[in-house]
């Protein structure tokens, strides 16, 4: 019990950091990460033995994924209109906040599967190996998906709009 | 220079900071020669900067209380499922004193072994012995193809015990599901509706090797044992010591596989 404690409660920060990114609302996120915990301390005998970081992505990563399936049969998005900037990095000063504010405006943009290897690579600080575990994907997509990600966020930030689906990557699709 | 070929994926990792230092270089000096890639890479650095940096802030904030995992935990020893108070029951009536105590905290959170064992045990008879319509799902004159079925799904042989001698007769048997992977029930029956289960499956973890122990739960009782990392847990609504005879019988018949 105690080890669990060891192990877990250092992440419970990035678990959150996750989910908001994702759902972007702070409410919504934090009851994600309670029940990715609740699972967490239900199931933690059965976790194997990779690291615990990607075992607890992928709970929590599973459950805002049928989340998002939820919402999407329901017809009900959670879009951008819907949080306010508060949910956002609130130490922050106004003028960083503005700024941080529009780069993940332009993250929500991506397709989810884009955004979800995004997160998990670049700020999660995931491997590969450990990004296509909780995404159940080979490591091939991973890298793949990671490539689509970077050029279309790119294109996002430079200004370069077009209708989603009508983006020519540098790189070809695999 | 006789350099590996710079590829895509080295670029990324080259981003994320995942490279070995030597392979590092290579790259860093490959984008020195490729201006136009450089600027490219140069822009995914920039992004992965900007998105650590907007989203930093979220994790430093403190957390709420419905976060705090010790509570998390606390709450889920203390919730008053039939489940976990059978579990403490049992280890109570087990293990009972200073052992019981100590181990209670570990227990409760998730059962193990033996103990799990009988607690799916004794789900199974719960569900399945007061049932009239189907209480088993291949009966016994299929049970050839019954002990084929379970044998394949445990990767492991499984022998139907014939407790025939003890006055109880083979209705048939089922898969059922539990936390630890499927399991062979095998259902029997007496002459005056009296029900008993036999219960087997792979040890996961602990327990490999585990002598019989009684295992109780209000007017069900049962007895738990494993084998060379199978495990069996016979239970039925009948005193203990009129089980325990019945319970070294599929014990001494499994030891003849």
């Amino acid at each position: 019990m105690n080890d669990m404690l060891l192990q877990v409660e250092p992440l419970i920060p990035a678990l959150r950091r996750y989910a908001r990114a994702l759902v972007r609302n702070r409410a919504a996120a934090d009851d994600l990460v309670q029940d990715c915990l609740e699972r967490a301390v239900s199931r933690w005998q059965q976790r194997g033995d990779g690291s615990v970081r990607a075992w607890l992505f992928s709970i929590l990563h599973n459950l805002a994924v049928d989340q998002f399936r939820k919402l999407a049969a329901r017809g009900r998005h959670v879009t951008i209109d819907e949080t306010s900037e508060g949910h956002f990095g609130e130490a922050a000063s106004q003028e960083y906040r503005v700024m941080y504010q529009d780069v993940l405006n332009k993250l929500a943009k991506l397709p989810e599967e884009q955004r979800t290897v995004l997160l998990l690579v670049a700020v999660e600080d995931l491997s590969y190996a450990d990004a296509a575990k909780v995404l159940r994907v080979p490591v091939g997509t991973v890298m793949s998906r990671l490539s689509r990600a970077r050029e279309r966020l790119q294109q996002e930030i430079e200004g370069i709009t077009g209708a989603s689906g009508n983006v020519v990557p540098l790189r070809s699709m695999k | 220079m006789n350099h590996r070929p710079i590829t895509e994926d080295d670029l990324h990792a080259y981003v994320d900071l995942a490279l070995e230092p030597e392979r590092r270089a290579e790259v860093a000096a490959y984008l020195d020669e490729h201006p136009e890639i450089a600027k490219r890479i140069g822009a995914f650095s920039d992004q992965r900067d900007a998105l650590r940096a907007a989203l930093a802030p979220i994790a430093d904030e403190p957390l709420p209380a419905e976060l705090n995992l010790s509570r998390i935990i606390e709450q889920r020893a203390r919730r008053p499922s039939i489940a976990r108070w059978a579990v403490a029951a049992m280890l109570f009536l087990s293990i009972g004193g200073v052992g019981g105590w100590t181990m209670r905290g570990e227990q409760l959170a998730s059962p193990e072994g033996l103990v799990a064992l009988a607690q799916e045990a004794n789900a199974s008879y719960s569900v399945y012995a007061p049932d009239r319509v189907r209480p088993v799902e291949v009966r016994a004159s299929d049970s050839a193809e019954l002990v084929q079925w379970v044998s394949d799904r445990l990767h492991r042989p499984v022998k139907v015990p014939d407790l025939a001698s003890s006055g109880y007769r083979l209705m048939g048997g089922r898969l059922v599901a539990t936390q630890h992977g499927p399991a062979a029930m095998f259902m029997y029956d007496d002459d005056h509706g009296s029900r008993l289960v036999v219960m087997t499956r792979p040890m996961t973890s602990v327990d490999q090797n585990a002598p019989m122990t009684p295992q109780s739960q209000g007017d069900v009782a049962g007895f738990a044992w494993a084998d060379d990392g199978l495990g069996y847990s016979l239970v039925g609504r009948a005193a203990p010591e009129s089980l325990r005879p019945i319970a070294n019988e599929v014990r001494k018949q499994a030891r003849q596989i």
